[in-house]
């Protein structure tokens, strides 16, 4: 094959990428990656206009993509990816605003942003790699590890019951819901262009493998067996009530679409508010992008 | 530029300081607030929450003042002007994201109107002990500027200072009202949208090959882009380079942290604002700022009264902290008198600055009201029979 051959083939998410951030901090077998090539595949299908679309993470393993995409990206605090999301969204409702953040930093330290933005329903996609540890840190609990998992602020096995997220974020609020893990490329990318056509907080669940830490920790194989695991364990149930979706350590995955429901968005409803209450005197906001002349 | 007259309430108001706040964030072109509860703050927001609908804007009332403090960061990120408010307890929460807007250089405003700590302390009492906290009270190496106005009125044009200063150094600014300033109702002078100055936002007018996010001019300051302006930039609160990128090595963290120190010391003399009367020949300067001025004052003109040469040297900005003015006027004084509503913290600058040039006497108090005149009387009294160092 020719130089110039080779040269022509470019990867379709390559210019979804800061290849000049590349390589990546993520460990072999770790499935952020793989949720991010899904991404990438979903801005080519549905395709977005890129220049309106923003992504904030938080902080952690899977707050790393903001730094790898091609897009305006923020790198947020812990836990708050989701609050600036929601300045960016309200100061320039034109944004599509993607939340890509990790369990831990959207469930824990930003549990409450997670649960008002839903009450809300700000305008936001929100993609959660629930990897089931804090992996940065080095494999602590997170209220997503299951019960009898061994993590390193547990060493004696986790007594306290985890996070079910789906039925956490339907119960706030949210219009979409969706679970699936990285053995689900195609759905993921199904899913998340599916967000990005609704109106108001869509949320995505992405189970993914962390050999070094969750896995090795817990004697549950390399990357290999935790996409043995999921092909073999997860049982497609679209529609299935939030409340029966429930992690185990070891047990069946529920995947599927869970909730696919409207609801007028925070920014419709306050423009509602404020027509109905002020009349001709309200001035709608995108006036307030200041001039920068 | 001028002020867009859509925000500008010209006209002579009877309003307190709170709501004077509201009207120069109006005026200084702010579109944006996000905000939590917590007096003795609140009203800055209340009427913003009433008038930003009917001049194109929104305020958000956020779940803690966690959110509200970066909210507003997203919001400037997306081409606003924006601020929040909030009192000791919100501000302590705050800490966390004034680091992150000093380490990514995002223009914004933090108005905190004092009341008397620690913990929930005294709701809802003056105090002014939140000022050192203002300029430490994030974690690492930065710097930060921060205004104390002693009058509604002040509340006002200060407001639109605080905006101007964001946006010509890129960092966040401080509001340290107190709560008599922020409940105070005075005459305020809303002038008319011509007459008012706004800086507007440092946005980049390179191309997006040319654009480096936190490359620098020879003012230290780098140019914005926002959201959706088709730049792709990154924006992170980890040590970066100038494309924006994290960078963890030595180099760049001296490069970076250095850059954000120097762009405030470098510009000290253009920052900085004091209100200064009778200082030459006097003995004795009084320092202060915020309502303890105002108490001051009376102060000042009894020991007048009793032949005694007292100057009068009001901080408008507390920081970057006037040190050189300090020292000079150290070696022709005898003593500094300091009163504030803390038990001592920016008499420890004066100190500092004065470098034992000159003697430095506090006239401490816990907070929860003004100082007693009679007080601060005393100490200057005291003061200018000392010897001269």
């Amino acid at each position: 094959m020719s130089d110039s051959l080779i040269n022509d083939l470019v990867n379709p998410v390559e210019p979804f990428l800061r290849s000049d951030r590349i390589p990546h901090i993520w460990c072999p077998g770790c499935g952020i990656g793989t949720t991010v090539n899904s991404f990438a595949r979903a801005l080519i299908d549905s395709k977005i206009d890129l220049r309106s679309l923003a992504l904030v993470s938080g902080i952690g393993c899977t707050g790393r993509v903001a730094g790898y995409v091609k897009l305006d990206s923020f790198h947020t605090t812990h836990g708050r990816a989701i609050p600036f999301a929601t300045g960016l969204k309200l100061a320039n409702p034109k944004l599509n605003v993607v939340v890509y953040s990790g369990d831990g930093d959207l469930s824990a330290i930003g549990g409450n942003h997670l649960i008002h933005a839903a009450r809300r329903n700000i305008d936001l996609k929100v993609i959660c790699v629930n990897n089931l540890i804090y992996a940065m840190t080095g494999g602590q609990t997170a209220p997503t590890t299951p019960d009898h998992s061994t993590t390193s602020t547990n060493p004696y096995g986790v007594f306290e019951p985890s996070f079910n997220l789906p039925h956490l974020v339907e119960a706030a609020g949210a219009v979409y819901v969706a679970r699936w893990t990285t053995f689900h490329v195609r759905q993921i990318t199904k899913a998340m262009s599916e967000a990005f056509q609704k109106k108001g907080f869509s949320f995505i669940e992405i189970i993914s493998p962390c050999p070094t830490l969750y896995q090795r920790r817990n004697k549950m194989g390399d990357a290999l067996d935790a996409m043995k695991y999921y092909k073999e364990k997860s049982k497609v149930r679209h529609g299935a009530p939030t409340s029966e979706v429930g992690m185990t350590m070891t047990g069946e995955i529920i995947v599927g679409k869970f909730v696919d429901r409207e609801r007028p968005d925070y920014q419709t409803m306050m423009r509602a508010q404020y027509t109905e209450s002020l009349g001709e005197r309200y001035v709608e906001e995108p006036e307030m992008v200041c001039d920068c002349s | 530029m001028k002020a867009d007259p859509k925000g500008v309430l010209t006209g002579i108001h009877f309003m307190d300081g709170d709501h004077a706040c509201c009207e120069g964030a109006l005026a200084a072109g702010s579109r944006f607030a996000s905000g939590y509860p917590i007096t003795p703050s609140t009203e800055v927001v209340e009427r913003f929450a009433a008038r930003v609908p009917t001049v194109g804007g929104a305020f958000i009332q956020m779940e803690d003042e966690l959110a509200a403090s970066i909210t507003l960061q997203g919001a400037v990120w997306a081409g606003a002007k924006a601020f929040t408010v909030t009192s000791g307890p919100g501000f302590s929460l705050m800490m966390e994201h004034i680091g992150y807007a000093a380490m990514t250089e995002t223009p914004c405003v933090f108005v905190d109107v004092q009341r008397g700590g620690p913990s929930t302390g005294l709701p809802t009492l003056p105090a002014q002990a939140d000022m050192m906290q203002a300029r430490w009270g994030s974690h690492g190496d930065y710097e930060i500027i921060a205004l104390c106005p002693n009058s509604p009125q002040e509340c006002f044009d200060l407001t639109i200072t605080a905006f101007n200063l964001a946006e010509e150094y890129r960092v966040p600014v401080m509001f340290m009202m107190d709560e008599c300033v922020g409940h105070m109702t005075e005459k305020v002078v809303i002038p008319p949208a011509e007459q008012i100055e706004v800086v507007p936002r440092r946005h980049t007018k390179k191309s997006v090959e040319d654009y480096l996010p936190y490359g620098t001019n020879g003012d230290l300051v780098p140019e914005m882009a926002h959201a959706g302006d088709g730049y792709n930039f990154h924006v992170t609160g980890l040590t970066h380079d100038e494309r924006g990128y994290p960078d963890m090595t030595l180099p760049t963290q001296d490069k970076l942290v250095r850059r954000l120190q120097n762009k405030i010391l470098n510009a000290v003399d253009r920052i900085t604002m004091t209100e200064e009367e009778q200082i030459d020949g006097a003995d004795v300067v009084v320092i202060s700022y915020g309502i303890t001025s105002r108490v001051a004052q009376r102060a000042i003109e009894a020991a007048r009264k009793k032949g005694l040469r007292v100057g009068k040297l009001r901080l408008i900005t507390a920081w970057p902290f006037p040190e050189k003015k300090i020292r000079e006027l150290a070696a022709k004084v005898k003593a500094f008198v300091v009163p504030e509503l803390n038990l001592g913290q920016m008499v420890r600058e004066v100190e500092r600055a004065a470098a034992g040039q000159a003697k430095t006497f506090a006239v401490s108090h816990a907070g929860g009201g003004v100082h007693n005149p009679e007080d601060i009387l005393k100490v200057i009294v005291e003061a200018s029979r000392c010897r001269t160092v």
